[in-house]
């Protein structure tokens, strides 16, 4: 205990206490039927390596308190023994084909994405995730929320701390999802613990994979595939809910849409660009170019003074929307809605002394974003 | 007259004055010297870098280092583990010992030899020199997925490429070595079935390293391409395979963490019966298991991607080919415990190290039979499990066995004893420090923890901590083994030839310490 609290001394920066701190040893059962025929695999293997370890770790230790030199021990010279040798590797075989059947068929189950009552495309990206709903029309990406102040020990970290989200993945209970799992830039893993679900996210490849949640609530889990630096500041978040309430969130999404098209069509003020435009650099920029725009030498270069957000608009605009190839600037177009695009092409060239004094018409970006599409 | 010619003969040949002593030499007992001397310095400076890792992840949040530099210390931690301090250690203890062991005068190229070394030193200040490059270090893993380590890596990779072909080069020419004086330059008598296991498992191990050595160059030869001319081997966006990468990585990584194992298994089954007072239970079997592990290693290499979307046949292939390698394990783990059974067993520090690499390997073990378990793996893959497994095996695995060895065989190198409770003090404290940094990362991993990760959700916390204190435990305990060493090199009570109660080898045939030259005249094995 002494140590510890040295340790806590010499390394802690401050003293921020813990939400939720616990012992878990194992795993958790989750809550779909493959997660628990999973856990139980899990457990099974588990409690046969502990019987072939109490066995052979016996003998070892009884071997080792009885036939020591210093109690007298006289060392019997036998060795090699056919039926002991076939035996020993006979059973181990057997106990093997016992354990390869049950992990067969749930493997088989969990390879069978076939009659999913609904389909999400998941892509990864660094540092987020997007999930489009296939033949929905529901398309959105889905961002930490944990705030750098509490990464950085400034405020006391919350309850989710590393495990939150601005838009969760919602699904509903009782029906099967399949998951179409791809990535744009490197190679991420979507998991969810308590369904049991891991599958990588990969250019150029779809994978597939499905669940089926009985239980509505909020089910976290992280990207577990080293894919740069916020590769641990990628967390996942669903939100299964029952039938009707997935049903009314679907049609709110595409309210929101609506809304979303109708003021691309307006004028924003100044002001109301910068600010809004902070945000969206925060959530979106930041992790790169860092929260003061200088990014980091040779890695990410840096927005301050610099001749994209110093130079022609039009230029500007063409880099945050269709990023640029063979870099990990990525293409903002489908990410962001025309005037988050706008507010933080706008904040980029007036923030950080760069006092360019123009800004970005979401109108004109709508434009450019529709003629993308078509 | 005969006794005179002697005498100035061996002064004649004796090593050479001053440093050009280490620069040119051709003497196995030299080399062997060097390479121990290098890879404990890479030990020490990759458990630096480990223990950064530990203190950053000590508390949730970011306290000492920054994400990118957190990837940064990950990779060099596992490249300099592996290549620097595993791999050459045991080349070290090859080279001291294998001649030795067969009755041969040195190794059968005693000038590639010194070339194999001296070139490890360079291949690791180009791999270390990374550190200080704009970009910083290469960041994306010691397993270096691409296009992570080729479109988005920084420009530091190429520096890393060159290292990697320089180290395989050394690899190749130590293996062709060794597997030429195994081969050619036994004494007379000294059959296949005679060899000594620690000369068995390294043969093996060289064939294994010239296998897959070269496939580790194509690998990276492959990224150099990729970065740098145009092609698209990993690229998706011009039609290449990201997924391919991985393929060829792991036909070369599963063989090469074998490589790391197998003189382990080697050693401990030197030091076990020498111990035990008693022959080992099943020499053949062992011999038998071995070589079946050597031969499954290049048949399982896709366990360590079943979340990558292989096909369902591939899994269930991969998952079966994985499980059988238990039974050739267990035949080897059975035999160093009926060695034991009723032996005459004595506890000095060689027999504690290799009792404790029986347990904590055994364990590694389980936890490995469990994730060929494709279902499960589909939890365990790429959490804290994974970095228990693994740890398992390699630090109170084949570190441990590398210690053992040291011990075992430091008389006879130094002719004299090492002081015995100096080193069983460095016995338990490795023993407490390694449980104590692994064992609860089994714990973090099932709950949930991912790997490669700087900062981490608050129920990992209690875990985390443990840890990292079991980690500078470990990490400064080794600071008592080096002053063991250098005390031991300094003085200390004679060693006899035989070192041991009547151990087998004709090793111990000669004078502690090992005359420079030894067995110019072949000896006789009956």
């Amino acid at each position: 205990m002494k140590v510890t609290r040295l340790m806590t001394l010499l390394i802690s920066t401050s003293s921020v206490s813990y939400a939720r701190a616990d012992w878990a040893l194992n795993m958790p059962r989750g809550v779909t039927e493959i997660s628990q025929s999973v856990f139980d695999l899990h457990m099974i293997i588990f409690w046969i390596c502990v019987a072939i370890g109490v066995v052979v770790f016996g003998v070892m230790f009884w071997s080792i308190f009885h036939h020591r030199q210093s109690r007298g021990a006289k060392a019997h010279h036998f060795h090699e023994n056919t039926l002991v040798e076939i035996i020993w590797t006979l059973v181990p075989f057997a106990i093997l084909i016992a354990m390869a059947i049950p992990a067969t068929a749930t493997l088989v189950k969990m390879y069978d994405p076939s009659d999913a009552d609904i389909d999400i495309q998941v892509t990864g990206y660094q540092w987020k995730w997007r999930y489009q709903y296939l033949g929905e029309d529901i398309d959105f990406f889905s961002n930490t929320t944990t705030p750098l102040e509490q990464i950085n020990n400034e405020e006391e970290k919350g309850e989710n701390y590393l495990l939150e989200v601005d838009n969760p993945l919602v699904i509903p209970a009782g029906k099967k999802v399949r998951f179409l799992i791809t990535s744009v830039d490197v190679i991420h893993s979507w998991w969810v613990p308590d369904f049991a679900v891991k599958k990588d996210a990969i250019p150029g490849f779809i994978n597939e994979s499905w669940t089926n949640v009985p239980e509505p609530g909020i089910y976290r889990g992280q990207c577990t595939e080293l894919c740069g630096k916020n590769h641990g500041f990628m967390p996942i978040v669903v939100d299964v809910r029952p039938q009707a309430e997935y049903e009314l969130w679907v049609a709110q999404q595409k309210n929101i849409k609506a809304q979303e098209i109708a003021s691309a069509k307006q004028s924003i003020s100044m002001e109301e660009l910068m600010s809004k435009g902070e945000a969206v650099y925060q959530t979106s920029c930041a992790a790169c170019h860092q929260a003061n725009g200088e990014g980091i030498p040779n890695v990410f270069p840096g927005l301050k003074n610099s001749p994209i957000a110093t130079g022609d608009i039009n230029q500007h605009i063409d880099i945050v929307l269709n990023g640029k190839t063979g870099s990990a600037m990525q293409a903002f177009r489908e990410q962001l809605s025309a005037v988050d695009l706008a507010a933080v092409i706008t904040y980029e060239r007036n923030a950080w002394g760069n006092n360019m004094g123009d800004k970005a018409e979401p109108a004109a970006i709508d434009e450019l974003k529709v003629a993308a599409k078509q | 007259m005969n006794t005179m010619t002697k005498v100035e003969h061996t002064e004649h040949h004796g090593p050479a004055a001053g440093i050009s002593r280490w620069f040119y030499t051709t003497n196995h007992k030299d080399i062997g010297t060097l390479y121990l001397w290098f890879s404990f310095a890479m030990f020490l400076t990759g458990g630096c870098m480990a223990l950064m890792i530990r203190a950053e992840l000590f508390q949730p949040g970011l306290q000492l280092i920054q994400p990118d530099f957190f990837n940064q210390m990950t990779t060099m931690h596992g490249l300099i583990m592996v290549f620097g301090a595993v791999m050459p250690a045991f080349v070290g203890l090859a080279n001291w010992m294998l001649p030795m062991m067969v009755g041969a005068p040195d190794m059968a190229l005693p000038r590639m030899n010194n070339w194999s070394f001296w070139i490890l030193p360079f291949a690791f200040a180009m791999m270390l020199s990374t550190l200080f490059m704009d970009g910083g270090a290469p960041n994306f893993g010691w397993t270096f997925y691409a296009p992570l380590s080729t479109t988005y890596a920084p420009p530091s990779v190429t520096y890393f490429i060159f290292a990697v072909h320089m180290m395989g080069i050394s690899s190749i020419m130590g293996a062709i070595n060794i597997i030429a004086t195994i081969l050619n330059m036994r004494a007379p008598g000294m059959t296949m079935m005679k060899l000594p296991l620690f000369v068995w498992t390294w043969l093996i191990t060289a064939f294994l390293l010239i296998a897959v050595m070269p496939v580790l160059a194509g690998v990276v030869t492959m990224m150099l391409m990729d970065i740098h001319f145009g092609t698209s081997f990993f690229n998706a966006a011009g039609g290449g395979d990201p997924v391919l990468f991985q393929h060829v990585f792991w036909f070369f990584g599963h063989p090469e963490v074998y490589i790391m194992i197998l003189p382990a298994f080697g050693i401990v089954s030197e030091i076990i019966p020498t111990f035990a007072r008693k022959r080992l239970f099943g020499y053949s079997s062992m011999v038998y298991a071995t070589s079946s592990i050597a031969f499954l290693s290049f048949i399982v290499w896709a366990h360590h991607m079943f979340t990558v979307g292989l096909p369902l046949m591939g899994e269930l292939f991969f998952m079966y080919a994985t499980m059988l390698i238990a039974v050739p394990t267990g035949v080897k783990v059975f035999n160093w415990v009926a060695t034991m059974f009723r032996g005459s067993m004595t506890f000095e520090t060689p027999m504690l190290f290799a009792v404790a690499f029986v347990v904590l390997f055994t364990i590694g073990g389980f936890s490995g039979l469990m994730l060929a378990i494709a279902p499960a793996d589909f939890q365990y893959h790429d959490t804290y499990f994974v970095v228990a497994h693994f740890h398992y095996v390699l630090v109170p695995g084949a570190v441990f066995a590398i210690m053992a060895g040291v011990y075992y065989w430091l008389p006879k190198w130094t002719g004299h004893y090492y002081p015995e409770t100096m080193g069983k003090v460095h016995f338990w404290c490795s023993f407490v420090g390694v449980n104590l940094t692994f064992f609860p990362m089994h714990f973090i991993g099932l709950a949930g923890m991912p790997r490669r990760i700087p900062d981490y959700a608050l129920q990992f916390a209690d875990f985390n901590m443990v840890a990292s204190i079991g980690a500078f435990i470990f990490g400064f305990s080794q600071l008592i083994f080096l002053v063991l060493i250098i005390k031991t090199i300094r003085g200390g009570s004679p060693a006899t030839p035989e070192v041991w109660d009547e151990p087998e080898g004709l090793e111990w045939t000669i004078p502690s310490p090992a005359p420079y030259h030894t067995f110019t005249t072949p000896p006789e094995v009956k």
